[in-house]
């Protein structure tokens, strides 16, 4: 390969997309190294603290698109205080200063400020493309600053962000030469929109193909939409009340049997569910349906809806669906590949293990899956894993913390201990029931390209997570809460930490002087201390038991941004 | 999940201690499975060999195993945990929201099942408290304080001033005079106006309220002051 010039090279790499495999090609020479990262346009930084900015700037000068993910995992579920991190701006702030031409950039668990939408809207001519899930800090004055100056504004794309969003007069902004947008979703904006300038936007965008509305359109300007925008590919509706006998319904009706195209249905957010007629012409075509936010579709109406949806190939629903429906998507949907069933919150509603015997059974392409359940046992996800060993995420939450079997009162080792044994292909893993250091024995025997492990109240010794830590070679991301795991298995083998990107450690057992050693033997590694109460700051004591502890490999040393109850060892 | 059951019909009158998630299902398929799942915390049978040994080396709550024969056991409550279920904030407030909306019974909005908080208003001879999460908008909230504090005429408030403060929109007008304005005191112990944060946000952050003569909100954080004006 020397011998061809280095065009010939470079075009070659082109093929050569995923990230893990431009990492590769760059390590095989200098050569080769100087070729990819001139040509890489696009880069994944899984921590955001693990490199910094500057850096990844000097190596990659042709960046067009940039993935940031900030707070760990856990953080999702309020263990993580509000200021511990995660500021984008810094991020935004370098690539403006040098002559990146950004023209994507997608964030994670991130704090995005006002401030730095602004910057962001400013600094790159050619910016295409935002995707922010899970982030906060912004309001919609930032969202308005880049709906006016991203000229050429492709994507914008807000996921499960809770938004200070006083007025809906954001969307007002996009001037009228922008007729670029391809994808827009406001789905978790909780304010009012302005509901003529959304309209007269979507007229002039002819390709738009994904449009996920909020909560604030009602009906009749759903029905306008779907006038101007028939080639759409995804819909998310918001409001959807109306009385069946209107002419707006009607209108609906006839307006919806022509978007032939629409693969992709989700929202919901406000339903008369008696009315969901008019959906179900564009079921037959659907690969894609997420009603987990539409608790007012009851589990009957669920159930009509769902028997027309043959081609689904992805669900989201709440456990009000039952075992009962669920063994009608099992019957119907033959094609599902992924499914996550979420709690409602409702007292009686409720999937247990027959469902998901069910699902296993009826759906032979499903490889993810998220389950919030009532109770699981050993005998069905023994069944589950001889149906089905194409599992890639296999993410099982059984409501009631430490729940064994309730046939047999046994933990769920063997269970779980099945799963990892037929599906060898499994990347990711969350745990829950009643547990023994067995289930990890065998997550450690026959996990082998597990990557990404959730435990909770889960345990009895330091073995447990040693078994983890020897056997789960590819293991990338460790999360542990309320496990009786402590300084014996955190150091006793040290350098598997820079071979992951990182461990959460919470109500563990784990001391102040496990984790300062830890942090003296592996300098490249941030173990940081979140300490909430104060108590730290004023004993010293190595024996004190750690509340919190985020470690994880990074190239920067500690970070600068830490707040004060953040103490980086 | 943290619900204390408050929709259950007959079996509110039942003295259970467990959490409603314990019982499972309803009639029918769900009452076999019952008993078993009463007994939430960990239990192995005690006469088998292999499990005996495990049982030594729980840490967790150790309550001894009932045999299959014996009545259900009244589990102890499991108390609370912080990000359990594992669901986002973000879709808890979602449901409970939406589900309020249509009527039905929630217990995803939110961690607890109450926040009581102390209000007081400026010339009122006492204070009164109020539930939060009874409300779902800022706007229910200043309804159910206008009824509450409209039985005291206090100063240039009369009833004009009282709808003009749950009226938003007239927020700028309040600051301006003497009409009442209603502040918050926060987890960090500062005084906010209402109104900034999502509804989520400040039932979560919100220790106590106190409804201000107009003159005197002047003192708020300016942050707060701009945001109103810019409100117009």
């Amino acid at each position: 390969m020397n011998y061809f010039p280095d065009e010939v090279i470079e075009h070659v790499f082109d093929f050569v997309t995923s990230q893990k495999d431009r990492n590769a090609v760059s390590l095989v020479c200098k050569s080769w190294y100087k070729i990819e990262r001139l040509s890489r346009q696009s880069v994944f930084i899984g921590n955001c603290y693990a490199i910094s900015p500057e850096r990844v700037i000097g190596r990659f000068p042709g960046l067009k698109s940039l993935t940031l993910k900030g707070k760990p995992h856990f953080a999702d579920f309020n263990l993580l205080p509000y200021d511990w991190g995660g500021w984008v701006y810094p991020w935004v702030e370098a690539l403006a200063k040098s002559r990146v031409g950004l023209e994507e950039l997608r964030l994670k668990r991130m704090v995005v400020s006002d401030d730095c939408l602004e910057l962001l809207s400013r600094s790159f001519v050619n910016f295409k493309s935002l995707v922010l899930v899970s982030c906060e800090g912004f309001t919609t004055d930032g969202l308005a600053a880049i709906a006016a100056n991203c000229r050429y504004l492709r994507e914008l794309d807000l996921q499960e962000i809770e938004v200070d969003d006083n007025r809906g007069q954001w969307i007002s902004c996009f001037p009228d030469s922008c007729t670029s947008l391809v994808s827009l979703n406001f789905s978790c904006l909780k304010g009012e929109i302005n509901l003529t300038a959304l309209e007269r936007l979507v007229a002039r965008s002819p390709n738009l193909k994904s449009l996920r509305l909020n909560r604030a359109v009602p009906l009749d300007t759903l029905q306008k939409l779907l006038m101007r925008a028939p080639q759409l590919v995804d819909l998310g509706i918001g409001s959807f009340v109306y009385d069946p006998s209107s002419e707006a319904y009607i209108k609906l009706k006839a307006t919806l049997v022509k978007c032939k195209s629409i693969r992709s249905l989700s929202g919901f957010l406000e339903v008369v569910p008696c009315c969901l007629s008019a959906i179900h012409p564009v079921c037959q075509n659907l690969t894609s349906l997420n009603l987990s936010y539409a608790p007012g579709i009851h589990g009957n109406e669920l159930i009509k809806l769902i028997r027309f949806c043959r081609k689904l190939e992805r669900l989201w629903i709440l456990d009000s669906i039952g075992d009962r429906g669920l063994g009608v998507v099992a019957f119907t949907c033959k094609e599902l590949q992924e499914l996550r069933v979420f709690p409602s919150g409702v007292d009686n509603a409720a999937v247990t293990e027959e469902g998901l015997v069910a699902i296993s059974a009826g759906c032979p392409k499903l490889h993810s899956l998220l389950y919030f359940c009532q109770q699981m046992t050993n005998a069905a996800l023994i069944t589950v894993a001889k149906n089905n060993s194409n599992f890639t995420r296999f993410r099982l939450c059984i409501l009631d913390r430490e729940k064994p079997d309730p046939v047999t009162m046994q933990p769920l080792d063997e269970g779980f201990g099945a799963i990892v044994q037929s599906c060898k292909r499994l990347r990711r893993l969350s745990l829950s029931g009643l547990l023994t250091d067995q289930v990890f024995l065998y997550i450690g025997m026959y996990a082998e390209q597990l990557e990404m492990l959730s435990i909770a109240f889960a345990g009895n010794s330091d073995k447990g997570m040693l078994y983890v830590l020897n056997g789960c070679k590819k293991l990338r991301k460790l999360e542990i809460r309320d496990s009786p795991f402590g300084n014996t298995a955190l150091l006793t083998d040290v350098g598997k930490y820079e071979t992951m990107r990182s461990l959460w450690m919470s109500s563990c057992e784990v001391t102040l002087g496990g984790c300062q050693t830890l942090a003296k033997k592996m300098p490249r590694l941030n173990v940081e201390i979140i300490n909430e109460d104060d108590q730290m700051e004023f004993s010293l004591d190595d024996r004190q038991k750690v509340g919190k502890m985020y470690l994880y490999r990074t190239l920067v040393g500690p970070r600068k941004d830490a707040p004060d109850f953040v103490w980086t060892l | 999940m943290e619900a204390l059951g408050l929709n259950m019909g007959f079996e509110e009158t039942e003295l259970r201690l467990g959490l409603p998630g314990n019982r499972v299902l309803s009639e029918g398929e769900g009452a076999r499975k019952r008993g078993f799942s009463e007994t939430v915390d960990l239990k192995l049978n005690l006469s088998s060999k292999d499990t005996s040994e495990k049982v030594k080396s729980f840490q967790k709550e150790k309550n001894p195993l009932p045999r299959a024969t014996d009545p259900p056991a009244k589990p102890p409550a499991k108390t609370q945990v912080v990000g359990w279920p594992p669901v986002r904030s973000f879709r808890k407030n979602m449901l409970g929201v939406v589900q309020k909306s249509s009527g039905e019974e929630s217990d995803m909005a939110g961690g607890n099942n109450a926040a009581f908080v102390k209000v007081s208003m400026d010339g009122a001879p006492y204070l009164r408290k109020v539930d939060l999460r009874m409300y779902n908008t800022y706007q229910d909230l200043y309804h159910a304080l206008g009824k509450m504090f409209s039985s005291f005429t206090i100063g240039n408030c009369g009833s004009q001033g009282m709808k003009d403060f749950m009226n938003e929109s007239k927020l700028m007008d309040l600051l301006n005079g003497s009409d009442y304005v209603p502040t918050y005191e926060d987890k960090d112990g500062d005084w906010m106006l209402v109104g900034d944060v999502p509804w989520g946000m400040f039932v979560e952050s919100c220790k106590r309220l106190r409804i201000v003569k107009g003159t005197e909100a002047i003192g708020l954080a300016p942050r707060a002051m701009e945001k109103c004006k810019n409100r117009r």
